[in-house]
């Protein structure tokens, strides 16, 4: 195998489109999973607003999809990313699938997170007179911080991982290089240096996560 | 006329263990600017009971009646509103970890619409109050307990509160911070005239704090009236274990433990 100029060009554009799919999947996949995961914490049992039937409702169908595979589901999805995208390829038809997976599994980070928060704080806010939105956005967000942005960064290597994985369905991004040409062309070169970069990225990713998460976290003397 | 005044408490627990009757019929009155204190040993329902007069625990029956209002016929709205009058103050202080101390005084401000910029600058008065302004910019993780509870105080006050509600507010503490903290409740006391009611199971809080005390046992109040009274002349038996409890601590420091 060469590694001419055409072949890093082709890795250089598989970068910036994984890193494209994965960057507005994450935040798509917090616009649907950060209001579940509220609302999966403020209606549980021990929640702050318990609303067992709703709780239950969501609660079920955040296990339905985060049970069905995610190659199953991009197949399955094909119609709803032709109509939303006009097309089912791509690395742009790919984050409708993406975000539709990632959405319940974010939203089950979120509510995990946000059921660490110590119960006396809350329930200190509950003394003052502070409403439940109030309580949801200072108290729960905001003492759950550190844990929802080590969240984010689980969120970005699980989606960076799914993202390779539409690769088998023409789904753009290193993925999909490390299928067309390690898998279909055996050039096996192609496919380690791609599974190479995919790793590095998860690392950097991870990386960064968690150096913010630690330099905002005061609990920390 | 009473400023506080507990009708007929009722609270049962349903728990995976069977019922827990934890509040068996209590009542008792509050005047304004007093300290009344409730005594009993754990599981006696104290806590359950000092929750149910800011209804962050609703009692199955009786009524809390502030200044003659029924706290318990409130709607949300109303109770919100009349929580950011009633002041609490906890054992585990309680504090926002994520948050410096300024800004945790800032909170009930906050909930009560005030700027942020006008909370800070009350908030650092009110830490002045309780000598931890040069603590404003430090976060909880940093302080000492009593230092913590002084927070935890000086962000009561910024609620401007009518009545101050201490669950068991120094049992976190040594005895030399303890005598820090309850000092400081009383000063308060006396400054703004705030009714107080002090949960505990510290003989020591009830005397040092308190005017009046109720002992309770077993979800009951069994002895209560002034502390003097009750501390020198017990009549139930629970108030004189509770004498007794204390005087084997006594003992027990005498002999250097």
């Amino acid at each position: 195998m060469q590694i001419d100029s055409q072949i890093v060009g082709l890795l250089l554009e598989g970068i910036r489109d994984t890193l494209y799919m994965v960057l507005v999947s994450t935040i798509l996949g917090y616009a649907l999973g950060l209001p579940l995961g509220i609302m999966l914490a403020v209606s549980d049992k021990n929640g702050i607003r318990p609303r067992p039937a709703l709780y239950r409702i969501l609660d079920i169908i955040t296990n339905i999809l985060r049970s069905i595979p995610f190659l199953i589901l991009l197949i399955l999805l094909i119609p709803v990313t032709r109509a939303l995208v006009g097309k089912s390829y791509g690395s742009t038809a790919t984050i409708v699938p993406l975000t539709i997976a990632a959405a319940p599994f974010i939203g089950r980070m979120v509510e995990s997170s946000l059921k660490e928060v110590d119960q006396g704080v809350i329930e200190a806010a509950q003394s003052m007179g502070a409403s439940d939105g109030t309580i949801v956005w200072k108290v729960l967000l905001g003492e759950a911080r550190i844990s929802l942005i080590v969240g984010v960064t689980i969120s970005l290597g699980t989606i960076l991982g799914y993202s390779a994985m539409a690769g088998v369905v023409g789904g753009g991004g290193l993925g999909d290089i490390a299928i067309r040409y390690g898998y279909y062309r055996w050039e096996t070169g192609i496919m380690l240096i791609t599974v190479a970069i995919i790793v590095v990225l998860v690392q950097i990713l991870q990386w960064i996560g968690m150096r913010i998460a630690k330099k905002l976290d005061r609990r920390i003397p | 006329m009473a400023f506080l005044e507990a009708e007929q408490l009722f609270k049962t627990f349903h728990t995976a263990n069977g019922d827990v009757e934890a509040l068996k019929g209590v009542s008792f009155s509050v005047k304004k600017g007093q300290i009344y204190g409730v005594i009993g040993l754990s599981g006696a329902g104290k806590s359950t009971l000092v929750r149910c007069i800011n209804l962050l625990e609703r009692p199955d029956k009786g009524r809390i009646l502030l200044e003659d209002h029924d706290m318990t016929a409130l709607t949300d709205a109303e109770l919100r509103k009349e929580r950011q009058s009633i002041g609490m103050i906890f054992q585990h202080f309680n504090l926002l970890m994520q948050r410096n101390v300024l800004d945790n005084v800032c909170l009930p401000m906050e909930i009560a619409g005030i700027s942020k910029k006008d909370a800070r600058k009350k908030a650092l008065e009110y830490l002045e109050a309780v000598g931890l302004a040069n603590k404003a910019h430090a976060f909880p993780v940093q302080l000492s307990g009593g230092q913590k509870q002084r927070v935890a105080i000086a962000r009561v006050l910024a609620g401007k509160p009518k009545l101050i509600l201490c669950d068991e507010a120094t049992s976190a503490l040594d005895p030399e911070t303890t005598g820090t903290i309850l000092h400081l409740l009383q000063e308060i006391n006396k400054k703004h005239q705030i009714t107080m009611v002090v949960i505990t199971h510290e003989m020591r809080v009830i005397e040092e704090l308190c005017d009046e005390v109720a002992v309770l046992e077993s979800g009951r109040i069994v002895e209560s009236g002034l502390v003097s009274k009750v501390f020198n002349d017990p009549q139930s038996e629970a108030a004189k274990r509770l004498l007794l409890v204390r005087q084997t601590q006594d003992i027990l420091k005498g002999t250097g433990e």
